[in-house]
């Protein structure tokens, strides 16, 4: 049986990066993914890098993701196409101003560098911008980068640290022996079995499957959040920029396309997937999104696609380690989890290897409705 | 506006619109979907440029019989009380079944519980050091050209490929008062007399055939078998070109190379089901080469493996022209039974001619498909620098960098390199970067799997999809929590 120091189960932007942070302090890694690195939420999300969205619990994980983001070249290695920008919260009506000044406000207590600027003023950031903004949030160092690059990064990343990395097989399950964990997988040339002694389950959406495994009943939602992109087009906006509501998201890469998000709902499920666009809301989430930048109206849709993402009872992520687990953690359910992806991989690799870290911990303990056996 | 029906048919080719005729018929109630502003697809296309402003002889000739077919359909469409929802594209697919369907009328949902996805087919071109020149053009665009528009791709022309149409395009572009510098076949002349045997059977197409090789024969032009490009010169437009033998499986072997000086070269390589619509709601799919590449499943009427989706036509396997009305047809009535409008007695009495006649058609259709199958060997003859995805420029050297790094699934080929992100959303690149990937990793076709489908089917305008609005009316969703 092949033994490992650490098994990262799930191969998104957190478990990839616990893997690769764990990998350089010393440890003997493992990471375990069903299909490819970065394919699931973290590779098909909308790329958005923003510290005005996230609940105000993950303001320190957001921080500390888009710096990681910003400084991908030098850790990474690397490139996610990663851009630093103006980023603006839009408020298009009263309700959207009072809601902006009021989340402004609290963001600004708890330490977010975010100001409000008058419509004029938010003209001058994004000259693209429509004329019915009646008030904005500003951040000078928001941005986004190119979420499908991220799976290449990693994967390179990853590799050249010594991780051992399984893409396209299943975990079955765990079992404890003694203080290590033995991992049943699918398919793997030579054993079935590998063992390690530090276990992070980092399932985002699927992470009630893999606590099941442990015997922990965690219910997690699920939303289907929807995509576009545009075809390449002349410069229309340069900046990051989002509603009140957080029901929008939007920048041009670089290369001219358009990415539209924001998380509109499409179907899916665990099972099956994300596997359906809901049209309604691709024509509400463009509508807003002209509404914004208007120039958008003479493009095109080339592509429309939707992602996963895991929602628990209290809308708070999980991460920290599993009651009755010395050595055992988990990672999963975050809102902006793309943002703060690489920060919470980073210092659950510190916390695993005995070091330091500031970072909040949301411990699953209060969302285990009973033990499954 | 949300508009109810029995039937949905995608695509107003010879499939399509005869699928919907046929399930008028019956007193179902029908919508017909074409992105064209007529009905015809690509083989019946309705002619832009009216006949009479063209040259003497653009009646006359092989395409005669096709022309008069395309005005029959379009009459007996126009009369048959199908609501035909012309200059349409679908923007999306969902539920069983929401066709959302977008044009310079705006936008629109079609709801039915039957769909028929009649979709056709696209050209496959695989690239060649200097395929992007400009006037480089397919062969069935230059069809297009030549019949829709009465222009001519060059006035030197290179005619290079496989299949049926090479001969075709060539004596087309000769009628039409253009110069023909060569015909360049990838096929040996035994294929050809292989596949002439079996089309004894349907007498037409042989006599197509003939005419077609009269006419190039009599101009004199020079047909090279077993022979592939090599490469096409010039800086801003086709100047020459270079053609050298290829071994069965279209491979370059080694041997004399011949130049040509020309200013167009037209290229085809076969055909390929446009499945989108099969795929993107997840019917069995099948890799047939025979069939052009991603077939859909489906069975003797045309049902695919999701309840109330069929398809039919070009669009479920490469049949060509002459089966594609009736395999519509046939869909079409077997809906009605389906839905309860006819009786399987009744059925049986108005599908009985169209099933006999599919039945003896079927191993001529295979024949010419046959001339059309991919040869793998092509591939080969794409060198490092040679861009393979035009819509985001990537050359055969990043894919295959990118193949050797571990991106061992088309998916993960895609992001690792951007080919087939384009606006033509891998329709031009995917069947080289597939081949490519299969030959590099040694794995089958099959397991290398298809680009994830996702809607919409071709790019949309925004504009006419999102309308006129007023803010209040969008339906933000509450926000989440702080």
């Amino acid at each position: 049986m092949r033994a490992y120091d650490l098994a990262v189960i799930g191969g998104g932007v957190h478990g990839a990066s616990a893997a690769l942070f764990a990998a350089r302090a010393g440890l003997k890694v493992v990471l375990i993914e069903r299909g490819a690195l970065c394919r699931e939420a973290s590779g098909v999300n909308a790329g958005t890098l923003t510290i005005q969205v996230t609940r105000l619990a993950l303001l320190p994980h957001a921080i500390g993701g888009h710096q990681m983001w910003a400084t991908a070249r030098d850790w990474l290695g690397h490139d996610v196409g990663v851009v630093v920008t103006d980023g603006l919260q839009l408020a298009f009506s009263k309700a959207e101003a009072a809601l902006l000044e009021e989340r402004t406000a609290r963001r600004r207590e708890a330490g977010a560098p975010l100001r409000l600027v008058t419509a004029k003023e938010a003209r001058a950031i994004e000259p693209g911008l429509s004329e019915s903004v009646l008030l904005a949030s500003h951040s000078a160092t928001d941005g986004f980068a190119a979420p499908y690059l991220a799976g290449r990064a990693f994967r390179r990343a990853l590799i050249e640290t010594g991780v051992a990395v399984f893409e396209g097989v299943y975990a079955e399950g765990i079992d404890r022996q003694g203080a290590a964990y033995a991992i049943r997988l699918s398919e793997l040339s030579g054993e079935r079995v590998i063992a390690a002694t530090r276990l992070v389950l980092a399932g985002g959406a699927w992470i009630e499957e893999m606590l099941g495994w442990l015997g922990l009943a965690v219910p997690i939602a699920v939303k289907i959040n929807q995509v576009a992109v545009t075809e390449r087009l002349r410069p229309v906006m340069r900046s990051q920029i989002g509603i009140a509501s957080g029901l929008l998201s939007l920048r041009q890469y670089p290369n001219g396309t358009v990415v539209i998000g924001g998380g509109w709902q499409g179907r899916g499920d665990r099972q099956k997937g994300a596997h359906e666009i809901e049209p309604a809301n691709l024509i509400g989430n463009v509508r807003l999104a002209c509404h914004a930048i208007p120039a958008l109206r003479s493009g095109r849709i080339v592509r429309s696609w939707a992602g996963i993402e895991g929602k628990t009872a209290d809308e708070l992520p999980i991460i920290g380690r599993l009651p009755g687990h010395e050595n055992a953690w988990a990672v999963g359910g975050l809102h902006s989890g793309f943002t703060c992806g690489p920060y919470v991989g980073r210092e659950l690799a510190r916390l695993i290897t005995g070091a330091e870290s500031n970072m909040p911990l949301f411990p699953p303990d209060r969302l285990v409705a009973r033990a499954v056996r | 506006m949300t508009e109810g029906y029995d039937l949905i048919v995608a695509g107003a080719g010879p499939a399509g619109a005869n699928a919907a005729i046929a399930a008028v018929e019956q007193g179902l109630s029908v919508a017909l979907i074409d992105e064209a502003d007529a009905a015809g697809g690509q083989v019946y296309r309705r002619p832009r440029v009216a006949r009479e402003a063209r040259g003497a002889g653009a009646e006359a000739g092989w395409r005669g019989h096709d022309g008069a077919a395309g005005e029959e359909l379009r009459l007996r469409l126009a009369r048959s009380g199908v609501v035909f929802h012309a200059s349409r594209r679908i923007a999306s697919v969902s539920g069983r079944f929401r066709v959302d369907v977008v044009g310079p009328r705006g936008h629109d949902a079609l709801e039915a519980p039957y769909l028929i996805a009649a979709t056709g087919a696209y050209e496959r071109v695989i690239p060649f050091p200097g395929w992007t020149t400009p006037g480089v053009t397919g062969l069935a665009a230059a069809t297009i050209l030549i019949e829709s528009e009465g222009m001519l791709p060059g006035r030197r022309v290179a005619v290079v490929g496989l299949g049926p149409l090479l001969a075709a395009v060539a004596a087309r572009i000769v009628e039409s008062g253009g110069e023909v510098a060569v015909v360049a076949d990838l096929a040996s002349r035994s294929d050809w007399v292989k596949a002439a045997w079996r089309l004894t059977a349907e007498r037409p197409m042989l006599i197509d055939g003939w005419a077609w090789l009269k006419v190039i024969r009599r101009a004199r032009i020079p047909v090279l078998h077993r022979t592939g490009v090599r490469r096409v010169e010039g800086e801003r437009s086709v100047r020459r070109l270079v053609v050298g033998p290829v071994g069965a499986d279209g491979a370059p072997v080694p041997g004399p190379h011949a130049a040509f000086d020309v200013d167009a070269v037209v290229v085809g390589h076969g055909l390929v089901p446009s499945g989108d619509i099969p795929r993107l709601l997840g019917a069995d799919l099948r890799h047939d080469p025979a069939g052009g590449g991603w077939c859909t499943l489906v069975d003797g009427e045309g049902r695919t493996t999701l309840r109330g989706l069929y398809a039919v036509g070009d669009g479920a396997r490469i049949a060509g022209a002459r089966l594609a009305p009736l395999t519509g047809r046939l869909a079409g009535l077997a809906v009605a039974r389906e839905i309860g409008m006819i009786s399987a007695e009744r059925f049986a009495t108005l599908a009985g001619d169209t099933q006999a006649e599919i039945a003896r058609l079927r191993p001529v259709a295979a024949a010419m498909a046959r001339l059309m199958i991919l040869k793998p060997g092509l591939v080969d003859g794409i060198t490092g620098g040679t861009i393979v995805c035009r819509c985001e420029d990537i050359p055969r050297s990043e894919i295959d960098k990118a193949i050797d790094e571990g991106a061992l699934s088309l998916n993960a080929l895609k992001h690792f390199t951007r080919c087939g992100m384009g606006p033509c959303q891998g329709r031009m690149c995917g069947e080289s970067v597939a081949e490519l990937l299969a030959r590099r990793s040694g794995r089958s076709r099959e397991s290398l799997g298809i680009w994830t489908p996702r809607p919409p089917l071709r790019p949309i305008a925004i504009d006419e999809l999102i309308g006129t609005f007023s803010y209040a009316d969008i339906p933000i969703p509450p926000p989440s929590a702080l």
